[in-house]
């Protein structure tokens, strides 16, 4: 494998502009197969979910899962594309052990949804994000490459091949060349992605799964000299499966091409692979010739003809899309876009509304999400959402807070017991003795004992330095191990010593 | 002139891996070219207001229900592969090495 140069992406980008493709796989989250009725779950054993029109055996005949063509009419239409009166499958033929026909059912130049578009922002500027089409095809089987040093196909010995994905469908998402991102490349690389992946989410297509595959990206990236109209020769990167490393796909494309262009070179139109330990990619294809995939109509599937009212009937029946559903909750929070991006970015905005939704304020459940827990996720490098805690958890702490039983600093301790399995923050609260200390005796007691402790702070405060208080405070806390209410220690430390704000 | 030529012939049988003779391009360009011929007099009968069409029935929008139905067992599955190891399907090399 070469070792190739790269240009440091700010000189890349002061004497290149780059255009960007994208082409999206999302594996729907059907039932059945697209053409059979073999189960789709991810991880069965080997071969287990095949049957004779999967592995291609004579006499079989594939027949289209109406709910594939329904769920890809509605992700074209979230995608605002043209919805065709009348296409077809088509054979893509392909000599690969991959899939056991030798082709792949696909669709060629008649897509089911095409001309659309997807706006994003990055940076706080939107950006429109033309969508060429959107076509059904079917995934492939997954082959192990057996011998060789490195697992990959070059140098194998023989590989293995297990069907169970070989038949799932899959929904092809590919954007028109995007130029004029400039320096954001990689960063609108990744929003659109993120983007498109929440629309799956919220039409219920897909689990959308980067780490298993049900979501995966293909990059292409060129490169032309600042100022030219004429847009270089485009790569594609395979292999991207996950939001960072399509942006750091992008990237070091940008840098590798740079490099290439700068020293003379020519870049090569190829597959190539990007390999998440080192962020970079290498050349993908080896002499195969140029492919040849001879599409011709599939003669075993009748054409797909939507019906217009149906079309309609999905349209209108579509759920509020993501970018709305972010203005309407920013608005409804009242939240700078900034803070809102943060949370986009963090996946906090389902779990805040949820978390509003089952009684808490929204500045509230903001504070939680993106504070104590976000740490806690950044800490375990696990998601928010997988953090054993649950909407409805967070709102009774902040409950409690509100109606003076627990404060901050109790009410994280609270926090900490459930995500550690102690239970209910009400199970929590009464197992670790995390009740505030509001009773005026025992907190007096603790005041005068402080006050005692510390004759130094407790003279500064007697005359006229109030700031001095604090310290004071602070002690109280401490004697009550966090318990105390501050506010009201401070009242009464002022109370005792004779003075007020 | 054959409707296909000898070379085109020899590209279609390195896609399909098909590994032919001098004389069996020959021969097959031969009888490839006379299919060709043969069906291309159906273009020549076809009149204007005849669509091509690559369906013989006038149906669309045959879809069955997202159901599942038994699968074969894996011994099944693999009972007709000529090798098989880890209950998978074990095929020759894809690739050389890379270049």
């Amino acid at each position: 494998m070469n070792v190739e140069t790269a240009m440091p992406y700010d000189e890349a980008l002061d004497r290149y502009e780059p255009v960007l493709g994208l082409e999206t796989h999302v594996e729907l989250g059907t039932e059945s197969k697209m053409f059979c009725g073999c189960k789709t779950t991810f991880g069965a054993p080997p071969n287990t979910q095949v049957c004779p029109t999967c592995l291609a055996l004579p006499g079989s005949l594939p027949t289209a899962n109406a709910v594939a063509i329904e769920s890809t009419i509605r992700i074209g239409l979230a995608l605002n594309c043209s919805i065709a009166e009348w296409c077809r499958f088509a054979r893509k033929n392909y000599f690969y052990p991959d899939m056991p026909k030798n082709y792949q059912i696909s669709q060629y130049d008649e897509p089911l949804c095409f001309d659309g578009y997807l706006d994003i922002e990055v940076d706080g500027k939107p950006v429109r994000i033309e969508i060429e089409r959107v076509h059904l095809e079917e995934d492939t089987g997954k082959s192990t490459h057996v011998g060789g040093a490195t697992g990959r196909i070059h140098g194998a010995d023989y590989s293995i091949v297990d069907y169970n994905r070989a038949g799932i469908p899959l929904v092809e998402i590919v954007t028109k060349p995007i130029p004029g991102t400039d320096r954001l490349a990689p960063e609108v690389a990744k929003a659109y992605v993120t983007e498109l992946r929440e629309i799956m989410r919220s039409l219920g297509v897909s689990d959308v799964r980067m780490e298993e595959g049900s979501l995966r990206c293909d990059v292409n990236v060129s490169l032309m000299p600042r100022g030219s109209s004429e847009w270089g020769t485009r790569t594609e990167t395979k292999n991207v499966n996950s939001l960072r490393s399509v942006e750091r796909a992008v990237r070091s494309e940008i840098e590798r091409q740079a490099a290439v262009l700068a020293g003379g070179g020519r870049i090569v139109q190829e597959t190539r692979h990007f390999h998440e330990d080192t962020g970079s990619t290498t050349s993908g294809r080896s002499k195969e010739e140029a492919q040849d995939y001879r599409y011709f109509p599939e003669p075993d599937l009748v054409p797909i003809a939507p019906d217009r009212a149906w079309v309609a009937e999905l349209k209108a029946a579509l759920p509020e899309l993501p970018s709305v559903k972010r203005k309407r909750l920013r608005a409804e929070w009242g939240l700078s876009e900034l803070d809102m991006e943060a949370m986009h970015n963090a996946d906090a905005i389902d779990l805040v509304e949820a978390t509003v939704a089952a009684g808490a304020p929204a500045a509230d459940a903001r504070k939680w999400w993106m504070g104590e827990l976000a740490r806690r996720a950044n800490e375990s490098g696990s998601a928010l959402a997988e953090l054993p805690i649950t909407p409805a958890q967070i709102a009774r702490v902040t409950e409690l807070v509100a109606s003076g039983a627990l404060n901050d600093k109790l009410a994280r301790e609270v926090l900490e017991g459930v995500l550690a399995g102690e239970g209910a923050p009400d199970e929590v609260v009464e197992k670790r003795g995390l009740k505030i200390v509001n009773d005026e005796g025992e907190l007096s007691a603790i005041v005068d004992q402080v006050i005692a402790g510390n004759a130094d702070a407790a003279d500064k405060v007697r005359s006229g330095k109030v700031a001095a208080a604090g310290a004071l405070v602070g002690g109280v806390m401490k004697a009550s191990r966090g318990k105390a209410d501050a506010a009201r220690a401070r009242e009464l430390i002022l109370e005792k010593l004779g003075v007020s704000d | 002139m054959s409707a296909i030529t000898r070379d085109e012939v020899a590209h279609l049988a390195r896609l399909s891996r098909l590994a032919l003779t001098d004389d069996e391009l020959d021969h097959y360009a031969t009888q490839l070219g006379a299919i060709i011929e043969s069906v291309a007099k159906v273009a020549e009968v076809a009149a204007e207001d005849v669509p091509p069409s690559s369906h013989a029935l006038p149906l669309t929008n045959v879809f069955r229900a997202d159901e599942v139905r038994p699968s074969l067992t894996p011994e099944q599955a693999l009972s007709g592969a000529p090798a098989v190891e880890d209950d998978r399907f074990r095929v020759p090399r894809i690739l050389g090495e890379e270049a």
